[in-house]
């Protein structure tokens, strides 16, 4: 039989309004809950009935986006892929994730997050730059090649493993997991050459030697990317470069298409979207 | 658009007040507090017996004033940092040469990450540190 009664909590939510507010502070709405019903439909409860300026973000509702990650019950979850009836509260506590500064209400500033993603080069770093920019035949991977990075390519940039990570809170210069963990993701490439790159851009205070295994990204991962394994599995790689024991190979080459007609079962390629300027 | 953000990085607070984490973020913690403390206690070290240099009193007289049950208690308290710094160090360096930690696998609801698939070899540091530290207290306090 399914239930259908419907219970009543209290949804304590961090508020902050630039311009307004000194500091941010509590807020509390009561409302009434469905079985089922996740931190985000709370949220947009407590919008329609009593805070209609309270701000967050979010866009998928499935935990894809990875738009609306916050401190719920002090942990950063997805709002989105956190039922309330999980958290076994009657009080859900929901604050901004920390380790970002708070530009409004629920709302993170993930910009420095994404900056130091982006200076760490997150995509294939090959020589043939023609090849890439107008693709004419694959790249050959194999399957098992595939398993070295298929696991942290499911990262969908949510910030919750940098909210969690201590050495982040402490330390402004660090990159954090995600981006650590994507630099890894693309090390581990087979198809890409760009090690000693990343490697360069590693250096300092900012590399994966900040870390010291606290292991919290990887317990509050949503995606289950395990950024804390790609960290340690790069601080190996790296070892073995400086002692010269790291396999060096060349990138992936390009592979014919296969001759003759194409099977049935698989579909052309879409047209192109994107046409010459 | 220039945005009025807020600063909210945890800091200290971070790493100090475990909140609702694992078992390894208190390993993380205890292991810096136990690496402070064996800082602090090699500076204060230094101190001591660099007292030497001056002449056998103010040796004489410095350790006077470090030789009291307080003292002692410190002693041993430095003595068990140690013991887990060392070997809780040992455990850190092999994971961060990657061994323990699996290799990427299909993340598969409920995930299996990392740390719980080194959890066994942490447990068995805190059991290793344990053991040692209850065998130094023996020696410090009971076998004199």
């Amino acid at each position: 039989m399914t239930e259908t009664t419907t219970r009543q909590v209290t949804f304590d939510v961090r508020r902050y309004e630039p311009g307004t507010d000194a500091e941010p502070h509590w807020e509390s709405h009561r409302i009434d809950v469905l079985p089922g019903m996740t931190v985000l439909d709370g949220l947009w409860k407590v919008k329609e009935l009593s805070a209609p300026s309270l701000a967050w973000r979010s866009s998928c509702r499935m935990g894809i986006c990875g738009s609306c990650g916050m401190l719920i019950n002090g942990r950063p979850r997805l709002a989105c892929n956190t039922q309330i009836a999980e958290l076994k509260s009657d009080v859900v506590a929901v604050a901004p994730l920390p380790n970002f500064s708070i530009i409004k209400d629920l709302v993170p500033d993930l910009r420095p997050m994404f900056e130091t993603h982006r200076e760490l080069m997150p995509y294939l770093i090959r020589d043939d730059v023609e090849e890439q920019d107008d693709p004419t035949r694959e790249y050959w991977q194999t399957p098992h090649e595939l398993e070295h990075y298929l696991q942290f390519s499911y990262c969908i940039k949510c910030g919750c493993c940098m909210a969690a990570c201590p050495t982040v809170a402490t330390d402004p210069q660090y990159a954090g997991p995600m981006p650590l963990g994507q630099a890894q993701r693309y090390d581990a490439d087979s198809r890409d050459g760009g090690f000693a790159q990343r490697r360069e851009a590693l250096s300092g205070g900012r590399g994966p030697w900040r870390c010291h295994f606290a292991g919290e990204c990887s317990q509050v991962c949503p995606k289950g990317v395990d950024p804390a394994k790609a960290i340690q599995l790069m601080k190996g790689e790296m070892v073995a470069d400086l002692l010269r024991l790291r396999k060096r190979r060349a990138p992936a080459p390009l592979v014919e298409p296969p001759k003759g007609p194409r099977r049935e079962e698989i579909p052309a390629a879409p047209e192109r979207t994107v046409t010459e300027a | 658009m220039q945005t009025r953000a807020r600063p909210n990085r945890l800091g200290i607070r971070g790493w100090v007040v475990g909140g609702r984490w694992g078992f390894e973020r208190y390993l993380y913690t205890l292991h810096r507090l136990s690496g402070l403390g064996l800082l602090a206690y090699f500076v204060m070290h230094i101190f001591v017996t660099s007292t030497r240099a001056i002449g056998p009193e103010s040796w004489d007289q410095a350790m006077s004033a470090v030789s009291g049950p307080l003292f002692a208690v410190g002693e041993y308290l430095v003595f068990a940092a140690f013991a887990f710094h060392a070997v809780n160090g040992i455990r850190l360096g092999a994971i961060e040469l990657g061994f323990a930690v699996g290799r990427p696998i299909e993340p598969v609801y409920p995930y299996e990450t990392s740390v719980g698939r080194q959890r066994r070899l942490a447990r068995a540091v805190l059991m290793i540190a344990f053991v040692v530290a209850v065998w130094g207290g023996l020696d410090f306090f009971a076998w004199k």
